[in-house]
């Protein structure tokens, strides 16, 4: 992940977008929340909760660490701060197994190369053609599942409208399918994506239709900025609110969080 | 009993062009060092297999070694792309590259299958995503009890498993700890197994969470101190980040890709 201000960057008072991003989504996770975190921006809002108002925020990570205590920001899904750290270290069969698959844990955080207006995920290929893509992204690793039986899925995005499109390219992790009723006609057990927080505001899915709406913009955002930045014609809630702007804890923790990765081993 | 072996005998013995491969280790205890063997050895036609394809696959890639991906993340982690299994999948360089794509939640239980000597896994999973579209591998199926749909996915019993640990004793036992992975089942679901060792120890002591791989469960089994290299050995070095980095510039070029595998080929033992 790169790092997106280090420790000596903006002056407290001011904040960079990535950094409203994340504190947006570290609010979300509620304290004793058992949380399966993806790796790269999900990880650092996950690490910053636990820093700030969630300290009994149980982190469980793919590599089949259960209840995570990193003191410095893991530098992938498998570091060994997370099994040093870790109340259980399990087998990677066991974590999806016993602890995803039968609904134990309560958010889901995830990243995405592209998610659309129905919140599916795309994190597999780029372009119209499976076989001969434009751009061979990663896959899957973790993510179907994750998307289909934690009881919540949280997305973090960098907002773009390369990266907010009409219909992802491949459904690598369903979010709400082509809308309202898919997921329950598909037998899914979990609610599915409850929003999608991005570096300008916050989206979330419409009552009725499931169709990402924006709901919440970051302080000093224009609402068209996100409509400009969005692949689809991004619909505004009525009541459109603003994000609290970061607290000087909330940066300070962050920012001391994101050092570490600068002077890891 | 495993044998004990020395790496060059332990590949060259259990690997032939063709097989089904498969390299685990979830970020830890990577098997680094017998994946550039087998590209030493210039095995071809391999079927790769493992669930996070990193920097070794990307090199057996990059050389040729392989006809087929069976697998369910291929990344830099914590940099990026792959860009010899991108250039392989986008462009057929050096040659066309076959894949067969998974969940993890999907390759851990096709392993758990194959360790459990079952021909398929249940589990939830796949519902809703293209995956199902692309990879024949994966199938609905109806819970006789229930009448439930859940998905089934083949058992995975690769010809050959390759694992790196942090010990064996001389008798071939093996003990392995930190972040665990999937190693104990790939190496139950492989018709064969490699375990390459930190070190070889008179006897192994207790270690809390730690997974011990009986001998007589194992085939070969070879010391190759710093084995796991760039990846970490829990309890005897650390990751190198700085490898993962300088491993993006390389991968990039087809050029210094090549130049890499040259001097792989010429050193006369690793390093």
């Amino acid at each position: 992940m790169k790092a997106a201000v280090s420790g000596t960057g903006a002056p407290v008072g001011s904040w960079t977008a990535d950094e409203m991003m994340t504190v947006a989504a570290a609010r979300q996770l509620r304290d004793g929340a058992a949380c399966f975190v993806g790796i790269g921006l999900p990880s650092a809002a996950a690490n910053l909760a636990r820093r700030t108002h969630a300290p009994d925020l149980v982190l469980i990570y793919e590599s089949g660490t259960l209840g995570s205590k990193p003191d410095r920001l893991p530098l992938s899904i498998g570091d060994g701060v997370l099994a040093e750290t870790a109340d259980a270290v399990i087998s990677v069969p066991e974590v999806f197994n016993y602890w995803l698959q039968p609904g134990r844990i309560d958010v889901g955080f995830l990243g995405a190369a592209q998610i659309d207006r129905f919140a599916n995920i795309n994190t597999t290929v780029v372009g119209p053609s499976y076989d001969h893509p434009k751009v061979r992204l990663p896959g899957a690793g973790g993510a179907p599942e994750i998307a289909a039986n934690c009881r919540e899925v949280i997305v973090v995005v960098r907002h773009s409208a390369r990266a907010l499109v009409e219909r992802v390219d491949f459904v690598t992790s369903l979010g709400y399918g082509s809308g309202a009723g898919d997921r329950e006609r598909l037998g899914l057990r979990g609610r599915g994506p409850v929003m999608v927080i991005t570096d300008l505001g916050i989206l979330r899915p419409a009552a009725q239709t499931c169709e990402l709406t924006l709901t919440t913009v970051h302080p000093g955002v224009d609402p068209q900025q996100a409509i400009d930045a969005t692949g689809w014609p991004l619909s505004t809630a009525a009541d459109l609110g603003t994000t609290a702007a970061p607290t000087l804890d909330e940066l300070v923790a962050l920012r001391a969080l994101q050092q570490t990765l600068t002077d890891a081993p | 009993m495993a044998e004990i072996t020395s790496l060059r005998e332990g590949v060259a013995g259990l690997v032939s062009d063709g097989d089904t491969v498969a390299l685990e280790g979830f970020t830890h205890l990577i098997p680094v060092a017998a994946g550039q063997e087998i590209i030493r050895q210039g095995r071809r036609d391999l079927t790769l297999v493992r669930m996070t394809p990193d920097i070794v696959y990307d090199q057996l890639i990059g050389a040729g070694c392989g006809r087929k991906l069976v697998f369910s993340w291929g990344g830099n982690p914590g940099v990026g792309s792959l860009h010899r299994f991108r250039d392989a999948v986008e462009n057929d360089w050096p040659l066309p590259l076959e894949i067969e794509e998974h969940s993890h939640a999907g390759m851990a239980n096709r392993y758990v299958a194959g360790a459990s000597g079952l021909p398929f896994a249940v589990l939830r999973g796949y519902v809703g995503t293209d995956l199902a579209a692309h990879t024949t591998t994966i199938k609905p199926i109806t819970c006789p009890f229930t009448g439930e749909q859940l998905t089934a996915v083949p058992a995975l019993n690769p010809d050959v498993s390759i694992v790196h640990a942090q010990r064996a004793d001389r008798r071939g036992n093996v003990q392995l700890w930190g972040i665990v992975g999937v190693q104990k089942e790939a190496v139950l679901a492989g018709r064969r197994s490699l375990v390459t060792v930190e070190e070889i120890v008179e006897e192994l002591d207790e270690r809390p969470g730690s997974v011990l791989l009986p001998s007589w469960a194992i085939t070969c089994v070879a010391a190759v101190p710093r084995g796991a290299h760039p990846s970490y050995a829990h309890g005897y070095y650390q990751r190198d980040n700085a490898y993962y980095q300088a491993w993006d510039a390389i991968s990039r070029d087809r050029n210094a890709f090549s130049a890499w595998q040259a001097e792989l080929l010429s050193a006369s033992r690793i390093s």
